[in-house]
């Protein structure tokens, strides 16, 4: 393809530079691809801290008793855990992915506005010095939920301001990525790439940014309330002043439920971009998929009040939230079926990035159906705040989408580093992981269901056996990522020459790029039939 | 598309962003210390302020020098009307919440409060019934008045809505390659910017002093100043953006149909002009 060789162009020598020399090149660029490897390393980071804080959580659960850490030092584990994996490693890697490869897949030079690009990638790590640094101040990190409730969250020491503009600025750094990607998807397609063309990851992205652009504001609202309530006197959420806690569950979970979706949609379009490969067939219902993404975008905005069935909703209210709710398994049941139908009679064959994505629609579809079961409101009622929540969510989170992404690095990293990485190291990565996140998983289920708690240090005896089993797992799972980062390292230094199209069912622009792709690609649009 | 006009122009790298997050980082770490009463709060905000603003400046005058230098094509201006809108969508979505709570706390908690939920008044506070605007149950005995529709506010929404009318005026005008008249227009649309600052500003005043209508005045106060000061923050961007726009008409730097810039402060200062109609009927007047 010659349009990275471009030649036609004179006077624009601005585009024809390679990086910049040392730290310089990763402080100031503007390159997507580069603020794409800025993203997604910052994200395998975070992805190990907050994996470290797990394995303490896993450590404490493994016998009954408080034995390795106090408690409230496990509270602000738990807390931090999930502000750290949400914010800090899944959103920026997917983020990553997105600003690598929207360009790319559809014809554009870079993103639509490069420099907001990089501040956004930049906030990241400011937003994260503030909240990590809380752990070391009088008084501890977070340690209230990552939901930040009040009246507890309010009880915070000198952390409480830290978190707070932590998630202002960590908001900040999403709404400015998000503009750019919509920016990017509507105004710099290749011409010919027409909307209902565009590969389905760039689809899945178009609208999670829309809905974080939605949503980032909200919650930087309702924390801004939670610190005014603290030390300006408002009454937001104290009955005393006519205020309400629970406003505060609305507020955030109006927030939070789009905010789910922002981490599994991308997902999606990861998926439905690497089973028609390795099926060797295009995509069944492309755009029934398109179709079922709005849909679920669009149910997002009202199913927020399943998350509070027990703070003692009017009936009207739990009803309209349980359907509504219910009402998400049919756009998700669409992409499901369309997944299996893809691979229905396919040429299939099994390299890494196709293990973990059919793992996805297996381990996903079980934490979808868990879901399901939650979304009775009368079920939710014995079901809530116990671990039978943490498995739904972690097999949606973790063998969802921390697989896919997993998936997504398998299937690029050729592409982006212009070597193949180690095939069995590969699968064998694979074949830990999936085996120990079940191990780590599926046995939440039979404690929650038992009416095991969530978020809390100890537990009754009758927990034991599942709890060992669970952190044994979990540990297995932990440890066996240092094997995913072996495996990147291994590659980005060297190996076998990847093709330009790498896969020899693959389709799309990127692959008619050269691997390693350019530091500039698609100076001049391809065009696009 | 019109990509095949000539590349798409992506700046070398950019040196702000990286330059301001310190100060960002330091704002944010000072304000911290300042609410938990520790002595280097001010200095830091004061340095991390310096350098945000410092950042602002700069790289602002990057992308106005890339301007009038005619790096951009037709693309670059669609990606930046993109990027305003949605800017302006979720500036929409921050409002919202705070507009969200004031309905909440009207439909539900205080018709709860008063009985409307038996199980929430039973066991908080019996029998006490609440009308809007009020101060909550805990604060029964508090002396304090209410802010009328009538004077001040209604004199603030006829100031907004005529700077609508100037600025509209201005952007005839600088599609007509009038300039003097869109110095006028934008002049006056500042002028009356500032002249609703001035007037929210005795308001609060008197508010404060004469009503003792206050931040801890339970839910109504809270919503009152949350809403209102917010508002009022965005005014006063407004107004310095429409002001940074006046002095690059004065340059010379728009033409009668390139004029981003002047679009994209013109629709923030609409969208401002729009939330304060939202707060004139919802928080003065109903």
């Amino acid at each position: 393809m010659s349009s990275t060789t471009d030649t036609a162009h004179h006077g624009h020598d601005d585009h024809h530079h390679g990086p910049a020399y040392g730290i310089t090149r990763w402080l100031f660029t503007t390159n997507h691809k580069d603020l794409g490897v800025l993203y997604m390393s910052f994200g395998l980071l975070m992805f190990f801290i907050g994996g470290a804080m797990a394995m303490v959580i896993r450590a404490e659960l493994f016998q009954p008793g408080l034995n390795v850490v106090d408690p409230y030092f496990f509270n602000q584990m738990t807390t931090m855990h999930a502000l750290v994996m949400i914010f800090g490693a899944v959103m920026p890697a997917l983020t990553g992915l997105a600003n690598w490869l929207i360009p790319v897949q559809i014809g554009a030079p870079d993103m639509a506005l490069p420099r907001i690009n990089n501040w956004a990638f930049w906030l990241l790590p400011a937003g994260f010095v503030l909240l990590l640094a809380t752990l070391f101040m009088p008084g501890g990190g977070p340690a209230g939920g990552w939901t930040m409730y009040p009246p507890l969250v309010l009880q915070l020491g000198d952390a409480f301001p830290f978190l707070i503009f932590a998630v202002h600025i960590l908001g900040i750094s999403s709404i400015m990525g998000s503009i750019n990607i919509v920016a990017t998807v509507l105004n710099m397609r290749a011409p010919g790439m027409t909307l209902m063309k565009m590969p389905l990851f760039v689809w899945t992205w178009l609208i999670t940014a829309f809905l974080m652009i939605a949503v980032m504001p909200v919650l930087a609202g309702a924390v801004t309330m939670l610190l005014t309530d603290q030390y300006f006197g408002t009454s937001f959420f104290d009955a005393a002043g006519g205020g309400d806690p629970v406003m505060f569950q609305h507020i955030f979970w109006f927030f939070g439920h789009p905010e789910v979706y922002i981490l599994i949609l991308p997902a999606f379009g990861i998926v439905s971009a690497i089973l028609p490969t390795f099926s060797r067939k295009p995509l069944f219902g492309y755009s029934s998929m398109v179709y079922a993404t709005a849909a679920i975008a669009f149910l997002s905005f009202i199913v927020w009040a399943h998350h509070m069935f027990t703070v003692g909703l009017p009936l009207a209210g739990q009803l309209f939230f349980m359907f509504a709710t219910m009402l998400v398994a049919v756009p998700t049941g669409v992409k499901i079926f369309n997944w299996m139908a893809t691979m229905w009679r396919g040429s299939m064959t099994f390299e890494t990035p196709m293990l973990f994505s059919i793992a996805f629609v297996v381990l996903f579809t079980v934490g979808g159906l868990s879901g399901v079961m939650l979304a009775l409101a009368p079920v939710d009622l014995q079901y809530h705040d116990t671990y039978f929540v943490v498995a739904h969510f972690h097999y949606v989170l973790v063998s969802g989408t921390v697989f896919a992404i997993m998936a997504a690095v398998y299937y690029w990293l050729p592409k982006w580093t212009g070597h193949m990485y180690d095939e069995k190291l590969g699968k064998i990565h694979f074949w830990v992981s999936a085996i120990s996140v079940n191990v780590l998983f599926f046995p939440q289920h039979f404690l929650g269901l038992a009416g095991m708690p969530r978020r809390i240090p100890d537990y009754a005896l009758q927990f034991a056996e599942f709890n060992m089993i669970s952190s044994i797992g979990g540990f297995v799972f932990g440890f066996s990522q240092l094997l995913f980062l072996y495996i990147i390292i291994k590659c980005v230094r060297g190996g076998e020459k990847a093709t330009d199209q790498v896969w020899d069912g693959a389709q799309g622009l990127e692959w008619t790029l050269p691997s390693p792709a350019p530091y500039h690609t698609f100076d001049t649009p391809p065009v696009v039939r | 598309m019109s990509q095949a006009e000539g590349s798409y122009y992506v700046p070398h790298d950019s040196r702000w962003p990286v330059f301001g997050i310190p100060g960002m980082t330091l704002l944010a770490a000072g304000f911290s210390v300042y609410l938990n009463g520790g002595d280097w709060g001010v200095p830091m905000m004061v340095l991390g302020a310096v350098i945000t603003i410092i950042m602002t400046v700069m790289w602002f005058r990057d992308v106005v020098n890339e301007s009038v230098a005619g790096k951009y094509n037709a693309q670059v201006d669609i990606s930046f009307r993109q990027g305003m809108a949605w800017f302006i969508f979720s500036e929409v979505m921050f409002f919202g919440v705070f507009f969200g709570a004031l309905f909440y706390a009207r439909v539900f908690s205080i018709p709860w409060l008063s009985g409307g939920d038996p199980a929430t008044s039973q066991y908080l506070w019996d029998s006490v019934v609440l009308s809007w605007p009020t101060a909550g149950p805990g604060m029964l005995d508090l002396q304090y008045q209410a802010m009328g529709a009538w004077a001040l506010p209604t004199i603030n929404t006829l100031i907004l809505l005529t700077s609508g009318v100037t600025l509209t005026w201005a952007h005839h005008a600088i599609k007509e390659n009038h300039r003097q008249k869109v110095i006028i227009g934008l002049g006056l649309t500042v002028a009356l910017g500032l002249m609703f600052s001035s007037i929210q500003a005795y308001e609060y005043f008197y508010a404060w002093d004469e009503l003792n209508l206050r931040m801890d005045t339970g839910i109504y106060g809270s919503l009152f100043y949350m809403l209102t000061g917010f508002h009022g923050v965005h005014v006063i961007i407004g107004a310095l953006t429409l002001f940074v726009i006046l002095l690059r008409v004065i340059k010379g730097h728009f033409t009668a149909d390139d004029h981003f810039g002047f679009e994209a402060a013109a629709w923030y200062w609409h969208f401002v002009d729009v939330v304060w109609l939202g707060l004139f009927v919802f928080v003065y007047l109903i």
